[in-house]
């Protein structure tokens, strides 16, 4: 305790290069946390795009790519299945609710999606946050829209504005043939940003889709002369033949395995049924190296700190020998030398630590919303991770190590110096 | 307290590959006795008083302090030896600068708990030193003269048996010195501690028991010169 006080006295007598020390150990750790912050954040969100959806339903295919374009929207379906598929596994006894999606057509390089109202009442994510509007409401007629956020935002439109929609979804406008341009749309809602790939689509209803394809053939625009006029059509005469794949919530946990089974093996169709969150995993370990990437730089901007806190301690010791003397005189062996600088270089890494922490807290909480909102990356504002956890105590244990290099040279010193006197 | 402070035999010491700085064959300090050891600078005053110390080890003969023979103790033993048997008074910046007056007394206490437990009242020493009212201050406000009090002070704190000083007064002026070693004197008689007093400020010289010239019982010096 004498040595803990001795070295507390000793770095606030040399408060500014103690403070500058602290300071770039803080900086660095709150680099630190921060990245593992933004990678949690980043995973989170990630695995949060979509919650409460015990199933994934498509045709059968690779389950990437089911994931990929159910929830990403991005690639394409390469079969769709039957709107009879669909309705069985709707009223199966086990199933709570089930979100259609069929896919194919954008607007201006966003992706429109053919739902139904089901998708606005059980869509969930980030736990338990569900869809919610910022004007207008959910389309009710076959040829409303509902555009997310970022649509809205990134082509400035409004309610009530009239669309054109194209068929594929290739990036960019679509291709002026392509254009269901006899069958505008209206804006009848705008949803509130979700920071989920929901901002960067255009819903429609089922309906929709199957009116503005109604004459078309074999995925080809209707020959002349025999289109169908958007006023020559309404809800009840469309009929949804297919869609590109569904959501699904079980009535409890346990029967998505069982459920999961029965839909892989149904004999009507070949289906294929993923539980998003193995998938989300899966995809999720094959982009991880840019996190990686981002730890093995922040790795080296904490070495550079400690560097400094060494040289700093190293360099501090030339006027100290004095110091270091008088110790020993006073009956303080070269132990007792060593255990003073490893002490002092152990506090400042572990003030380092606290100011790190504070630092990343306040840092997080003032900017999280503007994050959120730039970026669509929700960082939490969190206590330390376990990692987090991990990384403060190696760099107060990189400290104490750090410490004993000008501990040995100041133990080097007092033996050379002994009670002499050396200013 | 039969053994006498101090007793050399045979002493020869050398700095790893340098000249034999010191060759003693025999000295006696008796305890209580007041001890003025002059000698050039650069005759081994230094190395003298930190054998004493048990700071510096590797020499060959024997050195017995206060009865303890002190190639007999560890590194760390040595230390606490020092810690609690042995005050030291240096030249000058005897004081931790990030210390309190008072911190700076008490501190060979706090480092060694067996001088704590005999180390009597700071307040007391300081009063007898004059230096009460300064027990607060930071020790960078002081001036040499109350530093080198306060360095007495700590030293004298727990009345350790022997009292080594390296020219303490140096640096003070004439009658600061006075005063200083008079204090010192007082002080020293209070706790019956052995004084071992060095300088080459031969006016000194007539306050103690005994003077012992360093050139008169080193021969170290006496074989380089007729080298």
């Amino acid at each position: 305790m004498v040595l803990l006080s001795l070295a507390w006295k000793s770095l606030r007598n040399r408060l500014l290069t103690t403070s500058l020390t602290v300071l770039s150990i803080g900086l660095s750790m709150a680099l630190l946390l921060g990245v593992e912050n933004v990678r949690v954040g980043a995973r989170e969100s990630f695995a949060n795009t979509i919650s409460q959806t015990d199933l994934i339903v498509g045709a059968r295919g690779g389950s990437l790519q089911l994931l990929l374009y159910s929830v990403f929207r991005i690639g394409q379906a390469t079969n769709n299945i039957s709107y009879e598929s669909y309705q069985h596994w709707k009223n199966h006894p086990a199933v709570a609710w089930t979100i259609p999606y069929s896919l194919g057509d954008s607007h201006r390089g966003f992706r429109v999606v053919g739902t139904t109202e089901d998708f606005y009442q059980h869509l969930r994510f980030r736990r338990d946050r569900k869809l919610e509007f910022a004007a207008g409401q959910s389309p009710k007629g076959v040829f409303d829209v509902v555009l997310g956020s970022d649509v809205a935002q990134t082509l400035n439109y409004k309610l009530g504005d009239q669309i054109v929609i194209s068929h594929g979804v290739a990036a960019g406008r679509g291709i002026a043939d392509n254009d269901h341009a006899d069958k505008p749309f209206t804006v009848s809602g705008i949803l509130k940003k979700t920071a989920t790939p929901v901002d960067r689509s255009l819903y429609i209803q089922l309906e929709g889709i199957t009116a503005v394809h109604i004459d078309w053939a074999d995925g080809a625009p209707p020959m002349p002369g025999e289109e169908v006029p958007a006023s020559k059509i309404a809800k009840e005469n469309m009929k949804v033949e297919q869609i590109t794949s569904f959501l699904l919530r079980c009535k409890t946990r346990i029967a998505t395995l069982q459920l999961q089974r029965e839909i892989n093996t149904y004999k009507e169709e070949a289906m294929q049924a993923i539980i998003p969150g193995v998938t989300l995993q899966e995809l999720w370990r094959t982009i991880g190296y840019a996190e990686d990437a981002l730890q093995v730089v922040t790795i080296f901007v904490i070495l550079v700190g400690l560097l400094g806190m060494l040289v700093s301690l190293y360099t501090s010791l030339n006027e100290r020998r004095r110091e270091m003397a008088i110790l020993r005189a006073i009956g303080a062996g070269p132990g007792k030398i060593i255990a003073l600088l490893v002490l002092e270089s152990g506090l400042l890494a572990f003030a380092g630590c606290v100011v790190g922490v504070v630092m990343i807290y306040g840092l997080s909480f003032v900017f999280q919303p503007i994050v959120e909102q730039q970026f669509g990356l929700y960082v939490p504002v969190q206590p330390p991770t376990q990692a987090g956890w991990i990384y403060l105590g190696a760099v107060i244990f990189a400290g104490i190590l750090i410490g004993f290099v000008p501990a040995w040279k100041a133990y080097r010193n007092t033996l050379a110096d002994g009670l002499s006197i050396r200013v | 307290m039969s053994s006498p402070a101090v007793v050399l035999r045979d002493v020869r010491f050398r700095y790893r590959s340098g000249p034999e700085i010191l060759d003693i064959p025999e000295l006696t300090i008796a305890r209580g006795e007041r001890i003025f050891l002059f000698g050039p600078s650069g005759s081994g005053k230094t190395t003298l008083l930190g054998l004493l110390a048990g700071v510096l080890s590797g020499y060959s003969g024997s050195v017995e302090v206060l009865g303890q023979d002190m190639a007999k103790l560890k590194g760390s033993a040595r230390d606490a030896f020092r810690g609690a048997h042995v005050g030291y008074i240096f030249q000058q910046f005897n004081l931790i600068p990030y210390l309190t007056v008072e911190e700076n007394i008490t501190l060979p206490g706090r480092l060694n708990p067996s001088r704590g437990k005999q180390s009597g009242d700071v307040t007391a020493v300081a009063k007898r030193l004059g230096i009460e009212h300064l027990l607060a201050r930071g020790v960078t406000e002081l001036s040499v003269g109350q530093q080198q009090r306060v360095a007495a002070a700590r030293a004298l704190l727990g009345a350790p048996e022997l009292l080594i000083a390296d020219e303490p007064t140096s640096s003070l002026d004439f009658d600061h010195r006075e005063r200083f070693l008079d204090l010192l004197f007082e002080n020293c008689a209070l706790s019956n501690s052995t004084l071992l007093f060095v300088s080459h400020d031969r006016s000194l010289a007539g306050k103690f028991d005994r003077q012992l010239s360093l050139l008169d019982f080193n021969r170290a010096h006496r074989k380089e010169a007729v080298a």
